[in-house]
């Protein structure tokens, strides 16, 4: 129980990714959907870290720098649409997107 | 002994945090919380030895991200109480309960965790950044050059995309352009 | 000789294809004539093929290709001109010859003219495949050919609706015989391995009794069916529905025959099983005395005429049962001669009478139809056994045959239906051409049929009278170099004379008395009034012994009824449901899914986490089967999959 091992940090990774998760499916608002989307890459990233130091590899970490690399990325062009998007719409509510309606 | 306290001490904190963000109704607060989880999260990276990755999650994440969502917030209303209309909660929480379930269950499979084989081991006595430094730069030079235009390509599509129109701000027309620029808007929508 | 083989066989098909391609088109006169002349050049090879045989040469027998190979299973199309088959060449390409050209005139006035040639020629096709086959499954595509034309004949005017009950009733009963057939064909590859005949005869002998006893049963029910014998019989009067060229050329000269071909064809397995060949003179015998007294009181002239079939019929199996085969194709052959006369004759009475059938209505015809008269008149003296026409010399001789043998019941029953034979066909004779005149009355105005016609028919009234007298000993010794060659001669000359007189006697008596009973002035268009018309035995003949009745009541109706109970209780409810619910499922899955492509983002959100729990949970179950690999293949092979 003291000694922390690597099931302890993937057991909170996984927490944190069904807490991701969660957000992913219950928010409506699109920016509060970001942030779930922010929350899943970190607990991944939790992982990622955890695993390069318990089997002595970087390879984890490199991951984890990438992987917060895309997250950068994919926020500064979302939040474009979004603010595109806002401007058009007047909203940014998930429900009022219906125009993939099969 | 310290390090377990700390990582209870965090783990308690980041989830909370991140509970507050997925949960509360105010766009503010889930702003803040998501700041406070990512510091926090840092702090396992600190814990784990990977003091170049905490410091990054901290700049990165805490200044830059949390800077750029602080300002995409104000093209919108956040004063406002986001109201969100829900389905049934016990599916939301039965499929992310199920999901983390599967996930545990498949890294606590001793197939997977017993076979594993340092690809880039860490080399002894050198620090945490200058390790880094040395696989970024050897092995991962030709991704890190790429996500590097990747950021750039990024940075280029969101000033296009949010600088549209920067100059036109509806405060400072009259009431008959604003009207003009609504039927503009009318017809593209007909058309 | 092969040259002349291949013409007899194939003209037919090709008049039948030719006059196919004219179905569509109004009446045309060449198509008729040009179906003749084809059929005609068969009947010329076909002579050509009996001067061959005649001159006592080999017989002809080719290849013409493989149409079966598969294991032990070799069946060629492989035809035989032999004794026996050039017989049957000769009568159907003759007869069809003449029946073609009789139609010509016949269906005159028909629309379906030329699809009328296009059966006609195909039905030649399939009985000369029927009788040149070398095996028994050229024999079995024959047989099944004329099956189809005569369904095909007999519905010909299918706007009416008795014609297509009588053609799908002739149909239906062929093929439930035809299961036996079939059944005995299956006995004789099962137990000889060939269907040749000269293969699978030789092998006959090495088997068990009881063996063939089974294969000549089955055999010779597919024969009771085609030959419309006891209990089969009831489509044959029924077929009558068809145009009269076709029950003359189908349904008295060739395809009813074929039955008896079938039984002289197999006369080395019959020969083998005395007792089944007994049972079928016996039953030939009941079927001659059965028609012929339904042919006695019935009131139409086809179907009289179709009666009168059965019972010769009866007489060609009692020969053959009594093992005199070639006796039984001789009766088969002048039977064939002067019947078709007669139906051709019946037709031109039919045609001048506007269709109509009731011997009581005509009356005198004979005045304005002197040459059908004649010809009929001759064809029921020859069909009575006169001598010495045709009919003498065959028929007597069975009931020579039987009394040889010492059948004695089958000798006295086929001499009481020679007597009731006489009686019926001139009494219909008496009906129609002589007595009062009844159809002016009626306003009909009859009309001799078109000169052409008569001369067309004029051979078979040639043969009818000479057949006898001039081919009964060439006959017998060109098939009894095939057949078995029995001589029947009654050893006491005074017995044959009183035998031969004897029965001449009788039946010029039963002459005179139907001459007496039905030209006397007093006839009348029977009202149901009559003393002898409400007695038992006329309900019972006129009814056709209520076998129809019975059929209808005992046989179709419960197939009816159960056939509806397993449509709604089995088809619909457990077939249709299965079906029905399968194609439900995936349309019941469409419609519910459907709701999943709103559109909304949110719920495809969590669609793509419903999708990856699937997926992660196919890794668990995947990561943990190839871990405990070893003990679920112990597991399942302790389960014997």
């Amino acid at each position: 129980m003291m000694e922390i091992g690597l099931n302890h940090y993937l057991v909170l990774s996984t927490i944190l990714f069904a807490i991701g998760l969660i957000g992913v499916m219950r928010r409506k608002n699109l920016l509060m959907l970001f942030f779930a989307t922010e929350i899943l890459l970190n607990a991944v990233n939790v992982g990622f870290a955890a695993i390069s130091h318990y089997y002595g590899d970087l390879t984890g970490q490199m991951f984890a720098f990438f992987v917060i690399a895309i997250a950068a990325s994919e926020l500064a062009v979302g939040l474009g649409l979004l603010i595109v998007w806002h401007k058009r719409h007047g909203t940014i509510d998930l429900d009022t997107m219906s125009s993939m309606r099969g | 002994m310290f390090e377990a306290v700390a990582f209870y001490l965090f783990a308690f904190l980041t989830i909370t945090m991140f509970y507050i963000t997925v949960t509360t109704a105010q766009a503010l607060y889930a702003l803040s919380a998501l700041a406070a989880g990512m510091i926090f999260i840092s702090a396992f990276f600190f814990i784990l030895g990977a003091d170049f990755l905490g410091a990054v999650q901290i700049i990165v994440y805490t200044g830059a991200v949390m800077a750029l969502y602080a300002f995409g917030m104000m093209f919108f209303d956040t004063t406002r109480e986001v109201k969100e209309k829900n389905g049934n909660k016990y599916i939301v929480v039965g499929l992310s309960v199920l999901a983390a379930v599967m996930i545990v269950a498949i890294f606590s499979a001793p197939i997977i965790s017993t076979n594993m084989q340092a690809f880039y081991p860490m080399i002894e006595g050198a620090g945490n950044t200058q390790m880094v430094g040395m696989v970024l730069f050897t092995k991962y030079l030709v991704p890190f050059e790429v996500a590097a235009i990747m950021l750039l390509v990024a940075m280029v599509a969101g000033i296009v995309l949010a600088g549209k129109k920067m100059d036109l701000s509806l405060t400072l027309l009259n009431a008959e352009e604003i009207q003009e620029i609504e039927d503009e808007k009318n017809k593209k929508v007909l058309s | 000789m092969e040259k002349y083989l291949y013409i007899a066989l194939f003209a037919p098909l090709v008049s039948s294809l030719f006059a196919a391609l004219f179905t569509a088109t109004p009446k045309k006169q060449f198509v008729g004539i040009v179906a003749s002349l084809l059929i005609f050049t068969a009947f010329v090879a076909s002579s050509i093929l009996l001067t061959h045989v005649l001159s006592g040469e080999e017989v002809v027998h080719v290849e013409l290709m493989t149409w079966m190979a598969t294991g032990n299973l070799y069946i060629p199309f492989g035809f035989v001109v032999d004794q026996v088959s050039v017989t049957m060449m000769m009568v159907v390409t003759l007869v069809s010859t003449i029946v073609h050209i009789y139609a010509i005139g016949y269906m005159d006035h028909d629309s379906g003219f030329n699809r009328f040639f296009s059966y006609l020629s195909a039905f030649v096709f399939s009985m000369m495949i029927l009788v040149m086959s070398d095996n028994f499954a050229g024999l079995f595509i024959g047989w099944e050919g004329v099956g189809l034309c005569s369904w095909l004949l007999i519905g010909f005017w299918f706007h009416k609706e008795s014609a297509t009950w009588a053609a799908n009733e002739a149909f239906i009963m062929n093929r439930i015989a035809d299961l036996g057939m079939l059944i005995g064909i299956f006995l004789v590859y099962w137990n000889t391995g060939t269907l040749q005949y000269d293969g699978a005869f030789a092998a006959f002998a090495n088997l068990d009794h009881a063996t063939l006893t089974w294969i000549g049963i089955f055999l010779f029910i597919g024969a009771m069916g085609k030959s419309a014998q006891f209990p089969l019989h009831t489509w044959l009067a029924d077929a009558m529905e068809g145009p009269t060229p076709v029950s003359a050329l189908i349904h008295a000269a060739t395809m009813v025959t074929a039955g008896v071909y079938l039984v002289v064809r197999s006369n080395e397995l019959y020969a083998l099983i005395p007792n089944v060949g007994l049972f079928i003179a016996s039953l030939g015998a009941f079927v001659a005395i059965f028609a012929a007294t339904m042919a006695l009181v019935n009131r139409d002239i086809k179907r009289v005429v179709a009666y009168s079939t059965l019972s010769q019929l009866g007489y060609m199996f009692a020969a053959a049962g009594l093992g005199a085969y070639w006796v039984a194709l001789f009766h088969l052959m002048a039977h064939a001669f002067f019947k078709a006369l007669l139906f051709l004759g019946a037709g031109n009475v039919m045609h001048a009478m506007h269709d109509e059938l009731d011997p009581f209505k005509m009356g005198g015809l004979g005045k304005v139809m002197k040459g059908t008269m004649i010809m009929m008149t001759l064809a029921s003296v020859a069909l009575a056994g006169i001598f010495p026409l045709a009919g003498f010399f065959s028929k007597d001789l069975i009931l020579e045959v039987a009394f040889v043998d010492h059948h004695f019941i089958i000798y006295s029953v086929l001499l009481l239906t020679a007597g009731l034979t006489a009686f019926y066909s001139f009494r219909i004779i008496a009906l129609i051409f002589h007595g009062e005149d009844r159809h002016t009355a009626l306003g009909h105005h009859p009309h001799e049929a078109y000169k052409f016609m008569l001369i067309a028919m004029s051979p078979l009234l040639i043969l009818a009278i000479i057949a006898g007298f001039t081919m009964k000993m060439p006959f017998f010794e060109m098939v009894t170099e095939l057949l078995p060659a029995t001589e029947y001669h009654i050893h006491s000359h005074l017995t044959y004379w009183i035998m031969t007189i004897g029965t001449q006697a009788f039946v010029l008596l039963s002459i005179f008395f139907a001459y007496k009973k039905y030209m006397s002035s007093n006839v009348k268009i029977p009202d149901g009034t009559s003393k002898m018309e409400n007695s038992f035995m006329y309900k019972l003949l006129i009814n056709q012994y209520y076998i129809p009745y019975a059929y209808e009541e005992y046989l179709v109706k419960p197939y009816k009824e159960l056939s509806t109970v397993l449509w709604e209780q089995v088809d619909k409810k457990i077939v249709d449901a299965s079906v029905d619910g399968i194609a439900n499922i995936f349309y019941s899955t469409g419609v519910n899914t459907r709701h999943m492509q709103s559109g909304n983002l949110s719920t495809m959100l969590k669609w793509m986490v419903a999708g990856t729990v699937a997926l992660l949970s196919l890794a668990v179950v995947f990561g943990l089967a190839a871990r405990y690999s070893g003990e679920i293949t112990t597991i399942l092979s302790g389960l014997g999959v």
